[in-house]
């Protein structure tokens, strides 16, 4: 920045900061403890290295890639809700089992009772809703511990899932618009306008941002950084909508396999909306306010309860949604549609990815990058061993290291003073 | 911007009473807080002062008496009716979010917006300036969380949040227990300005420098009783300890269970 503005007193010369103050700010953050998303990159990058490493073929093929975006959205989803949850500090055990549910819902309403699928959609984002309103006031006005109200949701809803599938066992799923949302794909000229509204809007709102703060006078990031960060995103999207409208069909002849999977834009639409929701609403604000201090949001005048009842109704809706591209990718719903480990992913992608189990800290992204690395453990193992054993053991490997990263990094941020 | 002068008093308490079952916590208390004044609360533990503090700001109302904001009646049954008059209390324990920065901290509950969208850059210039009017140079950035500052910074935060609102009244409840000497006299400073600032602040401390320091009058409470509320410069260190731990001390405080109050 070239002229620094002064406000009318010395005392607050303004100083904007430069190429290297930023780095070095950033390097003494990451030594505080507040390390935010390197572990997730870190790990997706040697994860990625790995797997290419021990199975060049299977692993690094377009198609795999394609499929691992897809394996990723069920446990992205849950996990982008959870982030509300987590940052209160508190736990949903149940929002796999709400995926299944609601996608049971679904799928019996298209299947048994021929309902039109926007209807069967609003039902089951719905139902996601009411359950996250019941634990949500089970939590807020009676005081139970989230853990234990949601291990009894986790129970219950497998109940409920099996009465509303019905003894059958597992519903098809043969609405042709649910089936694209995990099965289509984008037509390549549309993948290149997504890249362009993607770079655009991240453009314009950094852009527009820095200019408004040195407008009014206030220390903004510098414009190199925002431009470094610019750059590098829209390298990435290009990288990857390029690679994704290549052919990758098995078979070209047979079936054409290219563009991007219809729900990378549907993902950036809820990535985003929820990125506003939390940083740029008082809502959210109150979010991280009760997840840092609840004594103290309380005193400030915000309504905690209500605010507490709003998160889990986000994360069980978000959990619906789930629940309908599962019924999508699965071509069904099943009573074991979003149980077994499902949670556990959600839980440890949102962790991986920077959200403190401990409240106050994380972002929706974070649930996204976390999201990735576990779908990338999940896609990458059974190619390298069939063995369910080790599958389990390194899975759960990595959850624990990631929960013990969290944990050092809030004891060196507390050391330090950072958070 | 002091205002002795003119003796209306910004908060004036007459009779207060408060019970907790057979507990008689507050026993008709008369209180004055002027603008530009400092007013020490001081009183052994159990004395009332906390009561009395939740009582003003509407937490924990009054059973029966009168409550008047700058000389008119008022009801204050709860912390909103408070805020709507001008006072704000900073609690001992701080209230405040170490995940937040110093802006979203001063803000909190009653943030900006513009539309749906918070308004950082206002909220920002806002706090900037406040900080700036009370002379806090302490701070780097305001922009920095608030787990980073120094307890001392920590207390001026609070402290400048509870002025952010046009304030009047500023109840401070030990502000400087926790804190080392340079720090505390930082705190001591901020709490000056205030008065300076014309508001009317009402003090509460244990440590009897610190009173000193800063109070224009000195009000003890004795077991729920007002044994005195005298100008600070009438009183020596020994007297209000006596009046602390006794109720009384020579001709002051309580004589038979009456207080007796010297004219100011």
């Amino acid at each position: 920045m070239t002229d620094a503005p002064v406000l009318d007193t010395e005392e607050l010369a303004v100083e904007q900061m430069t190429v290297k103050s930023s780095i070095r700010e950033y390097f003494a953050r990451v030594r505080g403890g507040e390390i935010g998303a390197l572990p997730a990159v870190l790990g997706l990058l040697s994860l990625v290295v790995f797997f290419t490493a021990m199975e060049p073929d299977r692993f690094a093929s377009l198609l795999n890639f394609a499929n691992l975006i897809n394996q990723s959205a069920m446990i992205v989803f849950i996990s982008m809700g959870l982030v509300f949850v987590l940052l209160l500090g508190q736990i949903d055990l149940s929002a796999g089992v709400t995926a299944g549910t609601s996608g049971a819902v679904l799928a019996v309403l298209l299947t048994n009772h021929g309902v039109a699928w926007p209807v069967a959609i609003g039902v089951c984002l719905l139902t996601g809703t009411a359950i996250g309103l019941t634990i949500g006031l089970i939590v807020a006005r009676l005081g139970v511990p989230s853990f234990v109200v949601s291990l009894a949701f986790f129970l219950g809803l497998q109940g409920v899932m099996l009465w509303v599938i019905g003894e059958g066992g597992t519903i098809p799923v043969r609405n042709d618009t649910i089936l694209s949302i995990m099965n289509a794909n984008m037509a390549p000229p549309l993948g290149w306008v997504l890249v362009v509204l993607v770079v655009g809007g991240y453009a314009a709102v950094t852009l527009a941002g820095v200019r408004n703060r040195v407008r009014h006078r206030l220390p903004a990031q510098s414009a190199t950084i925002a431009w470094f960060k610019i750059i590098s995103l829209a390298v990435l999207v290009t990288v990857v909508t390029y690679l994704l409208n290549q052919e990758r069909s098995v078979n070209p002849d047979l079936t054409s396999l290219k563009g991007l999977p219809y729900i990378v834009p549907i993902s950036i639409v809820f990535l985003v909306g929820l990125t506003f929701l939390l940083s740029r609403t008082s809502f959210g604000r109150h979010v991280y306010a009760i997840g840092g201090n609840v004594e103290a949001a309380r005193r400030a005048g915000i309504n905690v309860a209500g605010v507490q009842i709003i998160c889990f109704m986000i994360c069980s809706t978000m959990a619906a949604m789930s629940g309908i591209l599962f019924a999508s990718r699965d071509n069904s719903i099943s009573p074991s549609t979003g149980g077994s480990i499902t949670l556990l992913l959600a839980v440890g992608a949102a962790v991986i990815g920077g959200v403190s189990l401990y409240g106050g800290k994380g972002r929706v992204r974070d649930a996204m990058l976390g999201g990735l690395v576990v779908a990338t453990i999940a896609n990458g193992l059974p190619l390298i061993t069939s063995a369910s054993s080790v599958q389990f053991i390194v899975t759960a490997m990595v959850l624990l290291l990631a929960a013990a990263v969290d944990a050092l990094s809030r004891r060196r941020a507390a050391a330090t003073g950072h958070f | 911007m002091t205002t002795n002068g003119d003796r209306q008093p910004a908060l004036s308490l007459r009779g207060v009473n408060k019970s907790f079952g057979a507990v008689h916590v507050l026993k008709n208390v008369d209180i004055d807080v002027y603008t530009g004044e400092v007013l020490a609360l001081v009183g052994d533990n159990g004395a009332g002062k906390s009561t009395l503090i939740k009582g003003i700001a509407g937490s924990q109302p009054f059973d029966s008496g009168f409550y008047a904001f700058e000389g008119h009646e008022q009801r204050v049954h709860s912390p909103k009716d408070a805020s709507a008059l001008g006072i704000e209390v900073v609690y001992q324990d701080l209230a405040i979010c170490d995940n937040l920065d110093v802006v979203h901290n001063m803000f909190l509950g009653r943030e900006l917006r513009s539309g749906i969208m918070l308004d950082e850059i206002t909220m920002e210039r806002q706090a900037t300036e406040t900080l700036h009017r009370l002379s806090v140079r302490t701070l780097s950035s305001v922009r920095m969380a608030v787990a980073s500052l120094s307890g001392g910074q920590r207390q001026t935060v609070a402290i400048a949040r509870a002025v952010l609102w046009n304030s009047k009244v500023v109840v401070l409840d030990e502000p400087t227990a926790a804190l080392g000497v340079a720090q505390t006299e930082q705190v001591l400073s901020l709490v000056r300005q205030l008065a300076e600032r014309g508001l009317a602040v009402i003090f509460i401390s244990h440590n009897m420098n610190d009173v000193f320091a800063v109070a224009d009058r000195i009000a003890t409470l004795y077991l729920g009783e007002l044994a005195a509320e005298l100008p600070a410069s009438e009183l020596t260190h020994t007297q209000v300890v006596e009046l602390i731990t006794a109720g009384r001390s020579g001709a002051l405080g309580l004589q038979n269970g009456e207080s007796t109050e010297v004219a100011t």
